[in-house]
């Protein structure tokens, strides 16, 4: 069966001939013509070695060396000369691969071979409409084709942008050549003799090598376009596994690779780590007896760069560390997993942090933003993820806290906040899709109520806190928020406490067992008698809410009515 | 510097000019140096090298060198201010290092890195160069299966030439006098508890760079005035040129673009971390010898903090600390990242 395929590789170099020279070599022991074309660019003096270390090879010829230049015409230039090269050379050959000298063979050439052979017929191209947005990564797309591009990108790097901008302006718009169809892939490709042997004899050749000359990266372009034109059947996929990151550069693969590499059963992969001793050594496989002509598999290897891409570009919600720090609002998550936060709860009801942590499965803080002290749940001296409850160290950088502590606890972080404390990050959780916002507006007035303080005092607290109230209200009435806001005023909670009680508890965990009583509230007798008297000294009470009736005794009244 | 700041210029030719500064200080104070041995006549380009100001560290040179070596570091160029503890001696033996010897203080040389400065722009040009402590242990992403030039080769394909690795305190689960630590021992068998989440970072907008403090040392030592803490960014790696200069130890570089080694778009690039192995059974003496010297940062702040600390019997380790277990539990945390370097 596979007497009917005669391989022969095009081995594209231009560095690393040492590791090149070996590919050679693993391309001809297995069976395969090999042509090497080596880059004008490199010293004849550098070829010498190359030369002899492959000189006991028959199969191996060298084709007339190009300058090259990425990006440019030459790349196609050099493989069109190395194919003719090697089908003068060796008129049986029925299948052209192009690689690089970079390009490492992972299974035995006799496998690929047989994988040939089970459909001879077929072209394997990466071959992609360009008017299909999306195979390029960080370039240009369909204007590869409408601009002029007669300058080198490498060398005149800026000309070249002001050249492809004064294009745009001027609404330049080259003609494709009659009866193509512009298609892009992968540079790295398999075709049939009989494919290549049309494209390199196509009677308007020169017309369409004047066309691709200007044109943007034609070795991605040129054969994947003339193969639609010639090819009867194609396989739209590369034999090579080539990947790139986000901008456009190839990964490299080392020798911790090894074990994936293996199991994506891809005949060829690009590129390796010229110093990976262990990779170019344990490939390609050794042969079996019988050669195994499965498919390739890269859905796995192609998944794992495919996440470190988006590592690196969309990097990992909620954390900011020495090599992500996102401007204001570029977070792509502000915040690594939900979190509630109970605002006015602590003061209609003193004993709620407690009551609240025997009932969600989160943890459930004090005041994290409080004054005196960062009041981490029990109260440690260092909290979770080894953070300081010093709070000069957290109003240092306030967000950042916040962030680590969602991002190191395993729960959901559940905690406490008032006018009292630090203000710093409304904005922040108001613009956080991941924050519960509960608040009960005026009930910082309840802890005055008994607190003995004169009534001078009083007046003037109440109207620091209120003004802190009502800038944090500002933020949260504002259209940019994000968070899950709900806010009642202190009366409209007093008149109904355990509905909205449960619904706020409920909003924050849905799963959570009904309430059925209210924690103890906090004597309420004299409020109305304090907001007549701060209204009567000149401060309008804004956020307690109208006409404010009080439940007596709400606690013992809800028992008994049960 | 300080001089400098006093004039108005336009914020980059007023970095220019530091530059420049940093780099003429650097060398008019090569004076400063003798040389021991010079054995840079060995290096070959591409080398990777690595630039160490110490004062009698003998008993943490060898792990310190072997580590490096096996890492890929091909070159060792030391500054020895003053050891009398036999570590010119030693270092001098050593087949890959060049030594030079100085007396000059220490903190009059901008703590050391007027000399480094000077020996960076001499030899360091087009290698990719690292500058540590004798004390601090770089790990980076893949750093178990990838020794150090595919890091550098990657960083060049990239077209980066500077690469971030955090300081990252260790410290044992006692006390720190409890195991003394004993030569060539890993001193990661000792002291192999860190903090894992309580850095804060702030931008320097002048530099560029980001300063990140807290960890331990912040934790216990700096309770009363925290935000004096010490800083934890460090850029290590760079890839040198004779325009390059280091500011204020590693923190941070000028020209500034050496500096941008974080994403502000919400994506996250490559970095590592330094592991800092201070914190062992020679900490008690070095800092009371510190503390006599006088030479260190803010009046060698940091020390008297900690020998305060100490002689009270302070232990960095608490509840939260985490044991060090590679850097693939590093990057779970947060504290350095692979970015696209699959």
């Amino acid at each position: 069966m596979t007497a009917a395929v005669r391989l022969g590789v095009i081995l594209l170099c231009h560095a690393e001939l040492e590791v090149a020279a070996r590919m050679a070599r693993i391309w001809a022991e297995g069976g395969a013509h090999v042509v090497i074309h080596v880059d004008l660019n490199v010293p004849e003096a550098r070829m010498s070695p190359m030369r002899t270390a492959l000189a006991d090879l028959d199969n191996v010829v060298y084709s007339r060396r190009h300058r090259c230049a990425w990006g440019r015409f030459s790349l196609v230039r050099a493989t069109q000369d190395a194919a003719q090269h090697l089908l003068a050379a060796f008129p049986d050959t029925t299948h052209v691969y192009l690689a690089s000298g970079a390009c490492l063979p992972l299974r035995p050439v006799a496998e690929l071979t047989a994988y040939l052979a089970a459909d001879p017929q077929r072209d394997h191209i990466e071959s992609v409409s360009a008017h299909e947005v999306g195979w390029t990564v960080g370039g240009l797309n369909e204007e590869r084709f409408t601009l002029y591009y007669p300058l080198d990108w490498r060398r005149h790097r800026w000309l070249f942008d002001r050249f492809v901008e004064w294009q745009r302006r001027l609404n330049v718009r080259r003609r494709v050549p009659r009866g193509l169809s512009p298609h892009l892939g992968s540079q790295w490709w398999c075709l049939t003799t009989a494919t290549l042997q049309s494209i390199l004899n196509d009677p308007r050749r020169a017309e369409f090598d004047r066309y691709f000359r200007l044109s943007w990266i034609p070795d991605e372009s040129y054969f994947q376009t003339l193969a639609r034109r010639h090819s009867v059947t194609i396989e739209s996929q590369s034999l090579t596994l080539a990947k790139f990151d986000h901008k456009g550069r190839p990964y490299q693969l080392y020798d911790d690779h090894i074990r994936m590499l293996e199991e994506s059963r891809c005949f060829v992969a690009r590129k390796a780590w010229p110093r990976a001793a262990n990779l170019l050594s344990h490939f390609p496989l050794p042969a079996g007896a019988v050669p195994d002509p499965s498919p390739p598999q890269p859905a796995r290897i192609e998944r794992l760069i495919n996440r470190t891409v988006r590592r690196r570009v969309l990097g990992r919600p909620g954390l900011y560390m020495q090599s992500r720090f996102p401007r204001k609002d570029a977070e792509n998550g502000k915040t690594s997993a939900p979190y509630a936060v109970f605002q006015g709860f602590s003061d209609v009801f003193p004993d709620f942090e407690q009551w609240l942590s025997g009932r969600l499965s989160g943890d459930v803080h004090g005041h994290l933003l409080g004054p005196e002290q960062v009041e981490f749940a029990g109260r440690p001296q260092v909290g979770p993820g080894a953070i300081s409850a010093n709070p000069v160290l957290r109003d240092h950088d306030a967000q950042g806290f916040l962030t680590a502590l969602i991002r190191i606890t395993p729960r959901m972080q559940v905690f406490q906040f008032s006018p009292r404390d630090n203000q710093v990050l409304n904005w922040f959780i108001a613009t956080d899709p991941n924050a519960h916002l509960l608040v009960i507006t005026g009930a910082w007035m309840l802890p005055l109520l008994h607190s003995g303080m004169p009534f001078d005092d009083i007046r003037r607290v109440t109207a620091q806190l209120q003004r802190a109230e009502l800038a944090q209200l500002e933020v949260l009435n504002s259209v940019w928020v994000k968070a899950r806001v709900q806010i009642h005023d202190l009366s409209d909670f007093l008149a109904r406490p355990l509905a909205l009680l449960d619904e706020a508890v409920r909003q924050v965990q849905p799963t959570v067992d009904p309430i059925d009583a209210l924690p103890r509230m906090r004597d309420l007798t004299g409020l109305d008698e304090l907001l007549r008297k701060l209204r009567n000294a000149g401060l309008r009470p804004r956020l307690t809410g109208d006409g404010l009736r009080l439940p007596e005794q709400p606690d013992n009244e809800r028992t008994a009515a049960e | 510097m300080m001089r400098l700041s006093n004039i108005p210029l336009p914020e980059r030719l007023r970095r220019r000019a530091e530059r420049q500064w940093l780099i003429g200080r650097a060398a008019n104070r090569r004076r400063a140096l003798r040389s021991v041995i010079d054995r840079t006549g060995q290096i070959l380009p591409d080398d990777i090298l690595t630039f160490v100001t110490q004062r009698n560290e003998r008993i943490r040179l060898p792990y310190f060198l072997d580590y490096y070596r096996e890492m890929g570091v091909r070159h060792f160029l030391f500054v020895d201010n003053a050891s009398d503890d036999g570590s010119t001696d030693y270092l001098r033996e050593q087949p890959d290092v060049s030594l030079w010897w100085t007396d000059a203080s220490y903190k009059r040389a901008r703590f050391g890195m007027d000399w480094i400065n000077w020996l960076l722009l001499r030899y360091g040009r087009h290698h990719w160069c690292l500058t540590v402590d004798p004390d601090e242990f770089l790990i980076y992403p893949h750093c178990d299966s990838r020794p150090l030039p595919a890091l550098t080769d990657w960083l060049d394909a990239s077209g980066r030439r500077s690469f971030p690795a955090m300081l990252l305190d260790m410290y044992p689960r006692g006390g720190i006098e409890d195991e003394p630590y004993a030569e060539g021992q890993d001193p990661f068998q000792i002291a192999r508890w860190f903090d894992p989440a309580n850095y804060s970072i702030s931008k320097n907008q002048y530099f560029g760079n980001l300063w990140i403090q807290g960890g331990p040392r912040t934790r216990a030592f700096f309770t009363y005035d925290p935000l004096t803490g010490p800083a934890l960014n460090k850029i290590p790696l760079v890839r040198w040129n004779w325009r390059y200069a280091y500011v204020s130890s590693t923190h941070m570089l000028l020209p500034r673009s050496l500096n941008e080694v974080y994403d502000e778009d919400g994506g996250e690039m490559a970095s590592g971390c330094l592991l800092h192995a201070k914190f062992l059974s020679t900490f008690a003496e070095k800092s009371t010898e510190e503390l006599d010297r006088r030479q260190h940062y803010a009046n060698s702040k940091e020390y008297r903090a900690y020998h305060a600390g100490l002689q009270t019997g302070t232990r960095l380790w608490c509840s939260e600390s985490r044991e060090y277990q590679g850097w693939r539990q590093l990057e779970d945390l947060g504290l350095i990242s692979r970015g696209n370097w699959a």
